[in-house]
């Protein structure tokens, strides 16, 4: 059977194995899930030598505390995170995109991410997964995905069928940055918001609440008043839609959002500020700031130029 | 027809149908939807059609809003084979740990329970289309008298197989989810199952559903 696996020790909050997501599947219902911060999913795919679109396992807030059995093994953690590992007696402190290496019974203790939510666990090698149409993704609401779409639990095992034996250490330098002024585009229903609505969104702070998941960031602020309808019938969302309820406080769509949705929508996420988003943590302070459509475009080649550019340092 | 098509974000194109909501413009957005799906357009990611509308993703890595706006301006639709739709009976128990908002209907509607119910039960539905979460039916069209706004502040979780209603439509929530329509009963059936990866959805756009009710002791012995 399994030679090479992780005894689970602490689960952590909310880990799942992540890929790229799924496609073409909204129409029956399906999100696209996938990695939260992407950028961060292929660095930690490319630290371990790994296909950049392979299984990571994806951590929120508090990650897991790992036991390792079997073969030499290298670990990559991105992300800003704080982990260690513990070798017999010995324990040290470890580093984010920089590649370590685990042998039988080493521990490795993912205690939290810092001033962020997601960070990103990989291996040199391949985890033993059950994909559903085309990816490990586990969608935790709809229990799609691998591990029966649950979250990993404590004392199960994650099975390793194969390891990459060739595999070199690697290491970046890069930190993460954070943002509090998120960039948007207007959204279909823009017009629905009062003058002073529309003020408060683009003018005040927002504040992350406390509900916020994979699925979805709410929230909290002035109320944006909504002088049309408070309703608009149900229709397609995609990722970053910011829909006004009723009570006047944003809602963010994120990765497991669900498909369609029937609150205004007053914005839109521009797709390069996307990666940041989802770090924020609540109780974080943010802002919106329009921008148009070629700005948008233009801002997402950057950030597509700077993640293949920290790619290619790996 | 499309009559207008605009970005939604940087990645998306939102195709308006216009404002009405009937059969005959749905029957438009499934054959795009079909047409579009069926031309594998290099970088879209999904399609997604609604009542009216029809939103198509792309991956800005590999396409952008102008050139695929102009791809879809000049599409031509595909004919498509006539499908026979399947009739459905969908069990549902109206007790009172199951009609979460029957109460607040009652004010809302102001109409009495029974009342809302029996109007309820009499009503064929269509499905116009799935989503939202996964394999959840959008039925319409509920008469007039039915008709109420989602709640103001949506439920941070609404129980699985909850029946829910809001404007002219009525839906079921395949499995807990956040959610804002008013909540009038359960199903003990599974609407959603993914271990089907051709077929998960038990309702399909085009279908016609009825709802019956079934008594608490027949809901808690319930096997499919």
């Amino acid at each position: 059977m399994n030679k090479n696996y992780f005894e689970i020790l602490r689960a952590g909050i909310n880990s799942t194995f992540q890929d790229l997501g799924r496609k073409n599947l909204y129409h029956i219902g399906i999100p696209f899930s996938g990695a939260m911060d992407n950028r961060n999913y292929l660095l930690a795919n490319k630290l371990t030598g790994n296909d950049l679109n392979g299984p990571v396992i994806e951590f929120a807030y508090q990650g897991p505390h790992l036991k390792y059995h079997g073969d030499k093994i290298n670990i990559a953690i991105t992300g800003d995170v704080s982990f260690k590992i513990k070798k017999g007696d010995n324990l040290v402190d470890g580093e984010c995109y920089k590649s370590f290496i685990l042998e039988n019974n080493d521990e490795l203790d993912v205690i939290s991410t810092n001033k962020s939510v997601y960070g990103y666990l990989s291996i040199s090698g391949k985890f033993y997964l059950e994909f559903q149409w085309s990816s490990c993704s586990i969608n935790t609401k709809a229990n799609i995905g691998s591990n029966n779409g649950k979250k990993l639990s404590v004392k199960q095992k994650i099975n390793i069928k194969e390891i990459n034996t060739n595999y070199v250490n690697k290491k970046l330098n890069y930190s993460n940055t954070k943002i509090e002024n998120i960039r948007v585009i207007k959204g279909t229903n823009f017009n629905y918001f009062s003058e002073e609505g529309k003020k408060i969104f683009f003018k005040d702070e927002f504040k992350v609440s406390k509900l916020s998941d994979r699925m979805g960031m709410r929230l909290e602020g002035k109320k944006i008043e909504n002088i049309v309808d408070t309703n608009i019938r149900s229709e397609g969302l995609i990722r970053g839609v910011i829909q006004v309820p009723a009570d006047g406080n944003p809602i963010i769509m994120l990765s497991d959002h669900g498909t369609i949705g029937g609150y205004p929508k007053i914005g839109v996420v521009i797709s390069a500020d996307y990666d940041k988003l989802v770090q924020l943590t609540p109780g974080s302070r943010i802002k919106f700031q329009e921008v148009d459509l070629t700005s948008a475009e233009n801002l997402f080649k950057l950030y597509e130029l700077e993640t293949q550019n920290l790619i290619s340092q790996i | 027809m499309i009559k207008n098509i605009s970005n939604l974000g940087d990645a998306a194109l939102y195709c308006d149908f216009g404002k009405e909501v009937n059969k005959e413009i749905n029957t438009q957005v499934i054959k795009y939807f079909k047409t579009i799906q069926k031309k594998n357009i290099t970088g879209i990611i999904n399609i997604t059609p609604s009542y009216n509308k029809l939103i198509i993703s792309f991956d800005l890595k590999k396409i952008n809003f102008n050139k695929l706006k102009k791809i879809i301006d000049n599409i031509e639709i595909i004919k498509l084979d006539s499908v026979q739709n399947k009739k459905l009976e969908i069990p549902i128990c109206c007790e009172k740990e199951y009609s979460l908002d029957i109460k607040r209907l009652e004010d809302k509607l102001k109409m009495k329970e029974e009342k809302i119910y029996e109007n309820f039960f009499e009503k064929e539905f269509f499905c116009y289309m799935t989503g939202f979460i996964a394999g959840m039916p959008f039925l319409g069209d509920l008469e007039e008298n039915l008709r109420a706004n989602r709640l103001d502040t949506p439920r941070v979780k609404v129980p699985k197989g909850s029946i829910g209603i809001t404007e002219q439509f009525a839906n079921i929530y395949t499995f807990e989810s956040p959610g804002g329509w008013n909540i009038i009963g359960n199903t003990p059936l599974s609407i959603f199952d993914s271990s089907k990866e051709n077929e998960p959805n038990l309702i399909n756009p085009g279908d016609l559903v009825t709802f019956k009710r079934i008594t608490k002791e027949k809901y808690q012995n319930y096997h499919e």
